[in-house]
């Protein structure tokens, strides 16, 4: 297994080192010049020249390229040009809430995906299922911010249970955090948790014809144990699959709900930096983003191993 | 099997009982006022960069040695008094007593003379005031000296213009700094009314100004950018609400106190919500244009701008694009119409007329050549008046391509001098606030100075003798007369077509007080 992990995290070296001249070409090849955007209406072609020279815009693109690259190796992702402060900073001030909101959203996804998902399963063909299969269509169908702007006119406002909008760290006050995570979780969870749902239905309903299933009922196993020890631990590693890959939808979903509800979190920041041509915060969190991604499914594999022991590397 | 149902609920019920258990959104705390700007703060250098955002920033921690008051005109502000000798060539300047850096150290002359040439590098108007600078130095402890080669007529309007560039002071080490590099996070001194918390300062979420107890403010009524600067709050927080639905809902719910620019469509809501007030405080308004390119074919020629310009009616625009025509007016003038500089000269070169616009077209000899308007999709006024000037063009029979991108692009393929074929473009809308339109020194869309000109490249002796015969006359009256012929020129050669005046108003709860009506945002005087 160690000699596993360890092969996986020598391969992603060579991922990190496409994904990050991929971005790099790639941003250089979008039209827009930050030096333009950052002088202003007002300036002169020479001062805009200028500044494109003192934020070392005006060097060939492989010069900059190696210039970053070698601060990358030394785990600098540089600096905004913008705020000019490091993008590390910039990360580290936008981290805590994206991922307080994608903890949220994966853990009630998961804990209400697997059990309407094992219900819809156990009671496949009957109303209760169509119900949830209903919902579960719904959920997937429902745009992101529409779901947001439901929940907030439902349940938001003054005198309401729900703030309209804001973060608040559970550090400095978790029952703040508690009210102020609550709709955005709920909104990116829709899509998330039909998924969910979904595909545990189908893999719980897959397991639950099988041979083994049948002898546990025809031993008198009472159908509590019957869904959750055998089908449902068997019917595991699809569904993990899911929520780890899921996590992608997750961060594409998030830059929709951290603007509705306003949460400075990282899609935002990416928002910001792509619409400004911020090309180091960009660039930086696409590799922090492409780090999480190889990160996860290295976890991924690792959770095949300790849910189906016949899974060896 | 009754487990799963209960057990479904159970989850559910954790989340909502632990929410219920929470109190109601907490009220700021006294002396606390939460804005939502109209931008976000990215830059803090507002010399560095034109950015409106910056240049409110600048307002918050900077001062100016002068400043504009309601009437547009140029008062004290950092200084007592401004002694100007017989010749007009020598401007001293004597700053009050008791000024102080955040820092809690003295305001110099040696650091307002830094603060004057920095901007001078960056500002238009700074930039032509230099030009005739002997000498800009310090005399003494508290005195700047500004020598001039010659007498000009705008040595304090330059100097207190109100937008950008502001002529903002800060100290000497950070004056000194090239003003084409940036002022870093941690040098943010001023010794305006409110300090900057840079430790605080979360870019794209909220920026937070503390109040300077030791501000001395002048002692006469606020008025404009003029008069006593008093911080009222101990605490204004920007934050940044990307989603206007957002801070919309945020205003009614009371967890905003202030936002600054309600965009129209929302205001029928926010006008009937309890607690919420709308209000203009810009009387000058913005003013859209589309400006041309005077390179790029056709809009090389004359006669075809002329005639685009005459195709647009300014009615049609403004009610398809803002609407309720309370917060919008058809202006013929280059100047904002209601300011002092308002002017009627040349109005028949761009007033509505189709048949004069298509005669134009044909005299222009007008042959179905592609006209590129760039169309910033981002930002919805710019976007609709460039859907509606597209579509003015088309009835008249020009060929008219609408390229959809936005607006970080629009500023990238705008400098492009090339033909449109290889890239160029002949139109793209924009807008100005009406304090950067008041005169012909600061509305730069009027140069015609070809290459030095503001994109578009109008090449025009004939105005840039009377944009320097303005900037040169010390006569308000005569400035007048000059400023309506540089109106008409601009008319006649079509620099750009005007799309109307429009009003954003704020949006604000009713516990806010003290607004100052100005064309740009300022926080001092207010309370919540």
């Amino acid at each position: 297994m160690l000699r596993f992990i360890l092969k996986r995290v020598l391969a992603t070296i060579p991922v990190m080192v496409v994904v990050a001249s991929l971005v790099f070409l790639m941003l250089r090849l979008t039209p827009g010049d930050p030096a333009v955007v950052i002088a202003g209406d007002l300036a002169t072609p020479e001062q805009v020249a200028r500044i494109r020279a003192e934020l070392g815009l005006d060097q060939p693109v492989l010069t900059q390229f190696l210039t970053w690259f070698f601060q990358l190796l030394r785990g600098n992702l540089g600096t905004s040009i913008f705020t000019n402060l490091p993008v590390t900073t910039l990360i580290g001030q936008r981290l805590e809430p994206t991922l307080m909101l994608s903890l949220s959203t994966i853990l009630f996804s998961v804990v209400f995906g697997v059990t309407l998902g094992t219900l819809a399963a156990w009671k496949s063909g009957t109303w209760i299922d169509r119900v949830i299969m209903v919902l579960a269509v719904i959920g997937f169908s429902m745009p992101v911010f529409v779901v947001g702007y439901i929940l907030i006119f439902a349940f938001a406002g003054q005198d309401r249970l729900f703030p309209v909008q804001g973060y608040v760290s559970p550090f400095a006050d978790p029952v703040g955090f508690l009210k102020a995570i609550t709709l955005p979780t709920i909104a990116l969870s829709a899509i998330y948790l039909a998924h969910v749902t979904r595909i545990t239905r189908a893999s719980v309903l897959e397991v639950l014809g099988e041979d083994y299933v049948r002898t546990a009922r025809a031993k008198g196993q009472i159908e509590r144990k019957v869904l959750f020890r055998h089908a449902l631990k068997n019917a595991a590693v699809p569904i993990v699959t899911v929520v780890g890959l899921g996590v992608a939808l997750l961060f594409g979903g998030a830059v929709v709900t951290e603007t509705v509800f306003n949460i400075p979190g990282l899609g935002r920041l990416v928002l910001d930096a792509i619409l400004r041509r911020d090309y180091p915060i960009i660039q930086g969190l696409i590799i922090f983003f492409a780090f999480v991604f190889v990160l996860l499914n290295l976890l991924i594999d690792i959770a095949y191993t300790l849910l189906d022991p016949r899974i060896r590397y | 099997m009754t487990l799963s149902r209960r057990e479904l609920l159970a989850g559910a019920a954790a989340v909502a009982g632990a929410a219920a258990l929470a109190p109601a959104p907490a009220k700021a705390a006294k002396g606390v006022l939460r804005v939502v700007p109209h931008a976000n703060l990215q830059v803090l250098d507002p010399i560095f960069t034109t950015g409106y955002i910056s240049r409110n920033h600048g307002y918050m921690i900077y001062d100016t040695l002068l400043a504009l008051d309601d009437k547009l005109t140029a008062q004290p502000q950092m200084v007592s008094n401004v002694e100007v000798s017989a010749d007009k060539q020598k401007y001293v300047f004597t700053l009050r007593d008791g000024l102080s850096w955040h820092d809690d150290t003295a305001v110099t002359g040696a650091d307002c003379a830094a603060s004057l040439i920095r901007w001078s590098k960056r500002d238009g108007m700074g930039q032509r005031l230099f030009s005739l600078v002997d000498k800009c130095e310090a005399d003494g402890a508290n005195k700047i000296v500004l020598t001039l080669k010659r007498p000009y007529g705008l040595v304090l309007d330059s100097i207190g213009k109100i937008s950008s560039n502001v002529a903002f002071m800060m100290p000497k080490r950070f004056a000194e700094v090239s003003a084409d590099t940036q002022l870093k996070p941690d040098q943010q001194i001023g010794s305006g009314p409110f300090k900057f918390a840079t430790g605080e300062w979360r870019p794209g979420a909220v920026a937070v100004y503390l109040k300077n107890a030791a501000y001395k403010p002048r002692a006469e009524p606020v008025s404009s950018a003029a008069g006593g600067k008093i911080a009222k709050v101990d605490r204004v927080e920007w934050l940044t609400m990307p989603d206007a639905t957002t801070a919309m809902n945020a205003l009614m719910s009371g967890e905003i106190d202030y936002y600054e620019q309600v965009p129209i469509d929302l205001v029928p809501v926010l006008a009937s919500a309890p607690g919420v007030k709308l209000e203009v405080l810009d009387t000058l308004g913005s003013t859209g244009m589309l400006r041309f390119n005077h390179l790029a074919k056709p809009t090389d020629n004359v006669l075809v701008r002329r005639a685009i310009a005459k195709a647009v009616n300014q009615a049609d625009v403004l009610k398809g694009v803002i609407g309720d025509p309370k917060y919008y007016k058809v202006c013929n003038s280059v100047y904002p119409c209601g300011s002092p500089s308002e002017a009627s000269d040349g109005v028949d070169f761009m007033k509505f007329n189709l048949d004069d616009a298509k005669a134009l077209l044909k005299e222009a000899k007008y042959n179905g050549e592609k006209v590129v308007i760039l169309q910033p999709t981002d930002i919805p006024n710019s976007n609709g008046f460039a859907l509606f000037v597209a579509d003015a063009a088309r009835k008249i029979g020009v060929n008219v391509e609408l390229q959809a991108m936005d607006w970080s692009t629009v500023l990238a393929r705008r400098a492009k001098k090339e033909q449109v074929d290889q890239g160029g473009w002949n139109m793209f809308p924009t807008w100005w606030i009406g304090g950067d339109l008041v005169s012909p020194a600061t509305q730069i869309a009027l140069s015609g100075a070809g290459d030095a000109a503001w994109v578009g490249w109008a090449n025009d002796p004939t105005m840039e003798k009377l944009r320097a015969a303005y900037s040169d006359e010390t006569d308000p009256a005569k400035q007048k007369q000059i400023a309506g012929q540089v109106q008409a020129r601009a008319f006649e050669q079509a620099y750009q077509t005007y799309v109307g005046q429009f009003f954003v108003p704020v949006g604000y709860r009713d516990n806010v007080k003290g607004m100052i009506p100005s064309p740009v945002q300022f926080f001092w005087n207010m309370e919540a």
